[in-house]
């Protein structure tokens, strides 16, 4: 099977997106009519399709249950699925290159977790609350924090970074190009192993301050804990996606998305301590203050009231389709760069 | 010298360039600043009136944090590190070997005018926070203070930037240095006094740390100021200081003896 027909395949199952048709299988009036520029496309897109290995070719393609759309759905899952293990498989790989490099990452992020509970060590040294937090309560908010804020940067934070320099090249091109939904490809395109293993030494410090306050959560709570997670990891992912979204209109935007770093350290403190329009401002619009304190709320037993937890999925589901509208207006503008 | 004061000049020119991103940055930097003030405001009210941490009261502990933020947009080294590093694994350096300037003296010029220009933007959203907050902002006890502090927040910027000089020079030997820069932040973030003042730790390890240079990168000048440091303390912590200077300028000059030996020009 050539590079062309691999990205041909999926295309019938897929239905919904404009075909990028070769010129070996243009049967049909209207691809032989736009076959000039389809022929480069299609090319630039095995090309970029070879150079990053996504192996688009899907056990489900030949078969063409238009029929019933649960099973179009389906096929469309296993795609995707195959897609995302495609690139999983190039980033170990990549990571498997600079091992070194991998290592003295975990390092400096781990430094970087340690100084987080030192600080907060050094101000319980002056003080036994903050707030009604007591001490083994905030480094478990602190442990839940970097979790979230790890696991975000495993999946989507280096691809959202890497947005600007896309637009800035005008490597976006194939991006674009390529016969699958170019948001998923943009968000999910490298993965962060790094993120993992120092979620882990979170959830390890999580468990050590979990044993210091004799806690025993129950199945129910630590269920409501990843879930409530997931959806920080959303807002995250979201808020970020939109920020550099910025890079459509400004060529400079990489600062922006770095600029967002400094909102993780908002998440990790106790929502206590926070008044006025401050907190207004970081609960209702830029939910920083929900997005680690309510799940460990949950754990800890300290949530005295629903409204938090429905507004923490309420705000991840108002973000993410935030995102999803700034995100098409976004594309509307691209102009690619030179060519 | 008058060659260097082009290169000031330029960089003034090339800094300008990045206004937004500066402006960009130091606004979010404000936000996990505001954060830990809200923090400590909780704290000293649990504790109630008339409340201290250390040595410090609640107004004098703001006043703290607001002095670092401005020395430290007076001396952080902002990109220059990556911009060495980058310079040295690109080959970009093999003019400099050629021409009458001396690369030490032309990055330090190139310090000074990014400095001067993230000055210029960051002013704005500085005053407006400081001016909020203006209630806290303490005098310095004399003139005579506010000249010694000038001098050391002067020895503070050379300080940091040859540090970070010497970082970047790890790049004659191996490829990825950042890294290794975050590392040495990372100290220099905690024991330099960014995230609380160092006289709030047990007493042994301030005086520990008081010969690290990390302590003479921020904290140090911050500290005259407010007059934490006085009399004896205060020309033993100015030596201890020059010393950390001369060593790491020191350091940097000799990294680069060492490197420049190594150095095979990639791409030029």
């Amino acid at each position: 099977m050539s590079p062309q027909s691999k990205v041909q395949s999926p295309q019938s199952a897929e239905g919904g997106q404009p075909p990028v048709s070769s010129p070996t299988s243009s049967n049909g009036p209207k691809s032989a009519m736009h076959s000039p520029q389809s022929t480069v496309h299609s090319q630039e897109a095995g090309v970029k399709r070879g150079e990053t290995g996504i192996g688009i070719q899907h056990p489900v393609s030949s078969i063409q249950h238009r029929a019933s759309p649960i099973t179009h759905y389906a096929s469309r899952f296993t795609r995707y699925l195959g897609i995302y293990a495609a690139l999983w498989k190039n980033s170990v790989t990549r990571e498997m290159i600079f091992k070194t490099n991998f290592v003295l990452w975990i390092f400096v992020e781990l430094l970087w977790f340690g100084l987080q509970l030192s600080f907060i060590s050094v101000l319980y040294l002056h003080t036994d609350r903050i707030g009604t937090w007591t001490k083994w309560q905030v480094v478990m908010l602190i442990g839940a924090s970097h979790f979230i804020q790890q696991l975000f940067q495993a999946f989507f934070l280096i691809n959202c970074a890497n947005l600007s320099e896309l637009v800035r090249t005008g490597k976006l091109d194939f991006l674009l190009l390529l016969p699958v939904n170019t948001r998923f490809v943009v968000s999910l395109r490298q993965v962060d192993l790094g993120g993992f293993v120092n979620a882990g030494t979170a959830l390890g410090v999580m468990a050590y301050a979990a044993r210091q306050m004799h806690l025993a959560p129950t199945f129910g709570q630590v269920l409501g804990f990843l879930v409530l997670c997931l959806a920080g990891i959303l807002i995250h992912y979201s808020l970020m996606l939109l920020l550099a979204s910025i890079s459509f209109w400004t060529v400079r935007a990489q600062g922006i998305v770095w600029g967002y770093y400094n909102l993780f350290q908002i998440a990790r403190m106790p929502d206590e301590a926070f008044r006025g329009l401050f907190k207004a401002f970081f609960t209702f619009a830029v939910p920083m203050l929900l997005v680690a304190n309510v799940p460990v709320r949950v754990l800890i037993d300290k949530l005295d009231r629903a409204g938090p937890l429905l507004l923490l999925l309420a705000m991840s589901g108002l973000c993410f389709a935030l995102s999803e509208w700034g995100w098409r207006v976004s594309v509307r503008r691209y102009t690619s760069a030179s060519s | 010298m008058r060659k260097y004061w082009h290169v000031v000049n330029i960089g003034i020119q090339n800094n300008l360039t990045y206004r937004f991103n500066f402006l960009v940055r130091a606004v979010f930097g404000l936000i996990p600043l505001m954060a830990i003030l809200f923090v400590w405001r909780t704290i000293y009210a649990d504790k109630g009136a008339g409340a201290a941490v250390g040595a410090y009261s609640l107004a004098q502990m703001i006043s703290y944090y607001l002095l670092t933020t401005l020395v430290d947009a007076l001396t952080a080294v902002n990109e220059d590190d990556w911009q060495i590093a980058g310079d040295i694994k690109d080959g970009n350096i093999s003019q400099f070997l050629l021409k009458p300037i001396d690369y030490l003296t032309y990055r330090l010029c190139l310090f000074f005018s990014g400095r001067l220009t993230y000055l210029a933007v960051a002013a704005i959203p500085l005053a407006v926070f400081m001016l909020c907050l203006h209630q806290y902002f303490v005098l310095p006890p004399n003139g005579a203070v506010f000249g010694i502090f000038l001098l050391s927040t002067m020895l503070t910027a050379l300080l940091q930037f040859f540090i970070s000089y010497t970082m970047a020079m790890l790049a004659f030997w191996v490829l990825e240095v950042s890294t290794f820069i975050f590392i040495l932040f990372a100290f220099e973030y905690i024991a330099s006094g960014h995230l609380f003042p160092l006289d709030i730790l047990p007493r042994g390890l301030a005086q520990v740390l008081a010969y690290t240079p990390f302590f003479y990168q921020l904290y140090f000048p911050v500290s005259i100021y407010m007059g934490k440091t006085a009399g004896p303390a205060l020309l033993h912590g100015l030596l201890l200081q020059i010393f950390w200077v001369v060593f790491a300028y020191g350091l940097a000059r000799w990294a680069w003896q060492r490197g420049i030996k190594r150095y095979s020009a990639v791409g030029g």
